[in-house]
């Protein structure tokens, strides 16, 4: 038993987080053309509605709510000490959950019952759905069967998750939860190890940066206002790439050429 | 002043046949991929018509395109942006779907040959190239094409709703039904929407051409471009999972070739040259005007004369080369648009400043000569030859001329509602230009018109003998480096001179080295 909690609970986390770390940077500057989320709306877009839209926004918060759990236990725990607002909590949480559910097996009834949208399924988008159903149910089961998750998670789920992140794992508190608990956890740790090689790698990419940047981009291939100045290096003017302005500011202008000069080598690599 | 270039196309409506070459020369080098079977860079649709996607100018369906809410108040994107596009990232609302454009299909050619010998003819049964199952063709991308009688097509033109029932059906008796041709690509707009609605930022307007294009590489597939422009001229690969859009063959046009659906034009209809305009007007442009004709003149307010010293001067302190000044002011395009009038943009009510130009199409206005006196008509029949004579079929006289235009059987307000935002006097104006510079030459070549009525045709629509004759050259004469003129490559500018453009043939066609291949 030792044994195989010392591999789920710390062997399988580890990997995980490594194997996601690792992985999806490595696909990011590998091969970026693949970050997608692979939409299939234009397929196929009234039952996606009713699929992607609960499931979206309820997977939402209840990832929200765990990161709360993990990275503010005592404010989460102060906010349960009064019942309603326990009960508000619990309730909320657990009707989310139900929403998922319905969005990702209406998903998963989609991607198989749909012919066009069976020509753009691969076997992991597969795997991942089935997984999320699994992942999903079990969360339920336990929010039924282990009342007040809110409360006890913080307690017990939360020093599990900040030993390992300070590489010194305790799992003396977890090994002795139930199985369904464990499994939980479990699954949870198999879906980050498989972001790097699923479409998920699009929760990475989420647009934020979309409300702070000017509705119009133009692109200068080199800088338009020193490009035929005979006195500025010729480095900075081509191929042009842009230093932030903050950046250009802050530090010396022999600094802003090297960046460029690393930006130029980044962007030509992948010419011959 | 902050003068830029723009690579700018005029289509001269008139000389388009409606031959469907350049769409199909576009499409064998850019979209005969997987997942962009069903894109149609450019295309041609038969006017009126529904066009592709179906009724794609009714933005009351499509939502593209930005939109003024008060007098005074700014412009936001009609079906994304900021706000709107993340809360619909998991579902965007106004999304056509496949079936809005048309579900690609082939045939199963080889059941002809490989059919085991039976009673019946072996046929080859269409099969969709999404699925791969067979399919009913229910629609293609010119499925409408020449129907422009038909009820199903014709009478769902989104441009005949300000016309009257009466004016509607007198479009549409048989006898007097007329049609022309209208080529589509990308408008390389300088407000464009797709670039606007894109939340992760891959969209982007070249500085030195102006030509807008999708990296590859950004794009993640929230399919905001497809609502936002509102000439559905961004399509998703539903492959891929990317959105892809006309690049006006920028690898092409580097090298110094035409964009291959301008490089086959047989009717010679498309004119390629550089303009400059101002970028610092181009807001108040967009926003500055009630959907009205105004938008025009704003527009035109933004091209700037290539031959203005201040200009130059100006365009030399941004770092513009010589060689693309100097373009600018032979300009094929620059002539058609600002310096005669003559082109206008497809549809400017929808305030993306699209940069491609339409010379509007004369021939079904003033065929309509012939439906005024049907008596008469029939006396002119040649019995035995069986057709009309040609002195009443186009009468040149100029009396007759602007009473034609003004009762034309194909009505004005549906070609101005498609180019002038519903203004009738522009279209007017430039149709009697049009017309001027035909009696013009029938009075150079035929002379049968007297020197003072073209005198005064020409002197009532403010063009000189010499402009005429330059219209007259440059609309029928023009060779092929008269109707493209481009700056040479400057090397430093081009970055994907190092690349063969071959190589990116097969791969995305977008310059990045890589075969476009679906990602996990």
């Amino acid at each position: 038993m030792d044994l195989l909690n010392n591999f789920t609970l710390i062997g399988l986390p580890y990997a995980a987080l490594v194997l996601f770390v690792v992985g999806t940077i490595y696909r990011y500057r590998a091969t970026r053309f693949t970050y997608s989320s692979l939409s299939s709306q234009f397929l196929e877009g009234r039952q996606l509605f009713w699929g992607s839209m609960p499931f979206h926004w309820g997977l939402l918060v209840l990832f929200l709510g765990h990161l709360a759990a993990f990275l503010i236990p005592e404010t989460v725990l102060a906010f349960n000490s009064h019942p309603v607002r326990l009960l508000i909590i619990e309730i909320s949480a657990f009707m989310f959950a139900l929403i998922v559910l319905v969005g990702i097996v209406t998903l998963f009834y989609r991607r198989v019952t749909n012919p066009r949208v069976q020509a753009v399924t691969t076997r992991i988008d597969l795997i991942v759905e089935i997984l999320l159903i699994l992942e999903v149910i079990i969360g339920i089961s336990v929010a039924l069967g282990f009342r007040w998750g809110s409360a006890w998670f913080p307690a017990v789920i939360t020093p599990y998750l900040h030993s390992l992140m300070a590489l010194q794992p305790d799992i003396s508190a977890v090994a002795t939860l139930p199985g369904v608990l464990k499994l939980h956890i479990v699954l949870a740790f198999l879906i980050i190890l498989l972001f790097p090689f699923t479409r998920l790698v699009h929760f990475l990419v989420v647009p934020l940066h979309y409300i702070a940047r000017p509705y119009q981009r133009v692109i200068w291939s080199w800088n338009r206002k020193q490009v035929r100045d005979p006195d500025t290096a010729w480095t900075i003017t081509r191929p042009y790439q842009e230093v932030p302005n903050f950046l250009q500011k802050l530090v010396p202008s022999e600094t802003v050429e090297l960046l460029q000069q690393k930006l130029i080598s980044r962007c030509c690599k992948h010419r011959k | 002043m902050d003068v830029r270039a723009q690579i700018s196309m005029v289509f001269h409506l008139d000389k388009c046949i409606g031959c469907h070459t350049c769409s199909v020369a576009c499409k064998n080098i850019w979209t005969d991929r997987k997942g962009a079977e069903y894109m149609w860079w450019n295309n041609v649709e038969t006017k009126p018509g529904t066009g592709y996607p179906g009724k794609w100018e009714d933005q009351e369906i499509y939502k593209g395109g930005w939109e003024k809410k008060g007098a005074n108040g700014r412009i936001s994107l009609k079906g994304a942006g900021k706000l709107r596009g993340l809360l619909n990232i998991f579902h965007n609302p106004h999304l056509p779907v496949i079936d809005d454009y048309y579900e690609p299909f082939t045939y199963k050619y080889l059941d002809l040959i490989e059919a085991p010998a039976g009673d019946d003819q072996p046929t080859a049964r269409p099969v969709s190239l999404i699925t791969g199952k067979p399919i009913d063709i229910k629609m293609g991308p010119n499925w409408d094409d020449d129907l422009s009688g038909t009820p199903d097509y014709a009478r769902n033109d989104p441009n005949l709703q300000d016309l009257s029932p009466a004016e509607q059906e007198a479009m549409f008796q048989l006898e007097r039904m007329a049609f022309f041709y209208l080529p589509r690509i990308c408008n390389h707009c300088l407000n464009p929407a797709c670039v606007a609605s894109c939340p992760s930022g891959a969209i982007y307007k070249r500085g030195e051409d102006g030509v807008v294009l999708i990296n590859q590489e950004v794009c993640r597939a929230w399919r905001m471009c497809v609502t936002a422009c509102p000439y559905k001229k961004s399509y998703y690969n539903w492959s891929t999972g990317k959105s892809e859009k006309c690049i006006l063959c920028y690898p092409r046009l580097e090298a110094g070739y035409a964009p291959a659906c301008m490089h086959s034009c047989v009717g010679r209809i498309r004119y390629l040259g550089v303009m400059l305009y101002d970028a610092d007007k181009i807001q108040s442009a967009a926003t500055d005007h009630d959907n009205d004709s105004n938008a025009i003149d704003l527009q035109m307010d933004i091209l700037l004369d290539p031959f203005d010293p201040e200009v130059v001067q100006a365009a030399k302190e941004n770092g513009m080369a010589d060689s693309t000044v100097k373009a600018a002011q032979t300009s094929p395009t620059y002539k058609f648009v600002k310096e005669w009038g003559l082109a206008v943009p497809l549809h400017p009510e929808f305030r993306t400043l699209p940069m491609l130009f339409y010379v509007p199409p004369l021939l079904p206005v003033m065929a309509s000569l012939s439906e005024a006196k049907n008596a008469e008509q029939e006396k002119k029949l040649d019995p035995i030859a069986k057709s009309w004579n040609d002195d009443w079929l186009y009468d040149t006289s100029t009396e007759e001329l602007w009473g034609t235009v003004d009762q034309a059987r194909f009505p004005l307000k549906y070609m101005a509602n498609m180019f002038t935002a519903g203004d009738e006097e522009k279209i007017k104006d430039i149709l009697k230009k049009l017309m001027a510079v035909r009696i013009h030459r029938r009075g150079v070549t035929v002379g049968d018109i007297p020197a003072e009525r073209v005198q005064t045709t020409l002197e009532g629509v403010g063009l000189t003998p010499e402009m005429a004759d330059d219209i007259y050259t440059l609309t029928a004469l023009a060779k092929f480096d008269e109707r493209f003129v481009i700056p040479a490559a400057h090397r430093e500018q081009a970055m994907e001179m190092m690349d063969f453009v071959g190589d990116t043939k097969g791969s995305s066609g977008f310059g990045i080295n890589q075969v476009a291949e679906r990602g996990l």
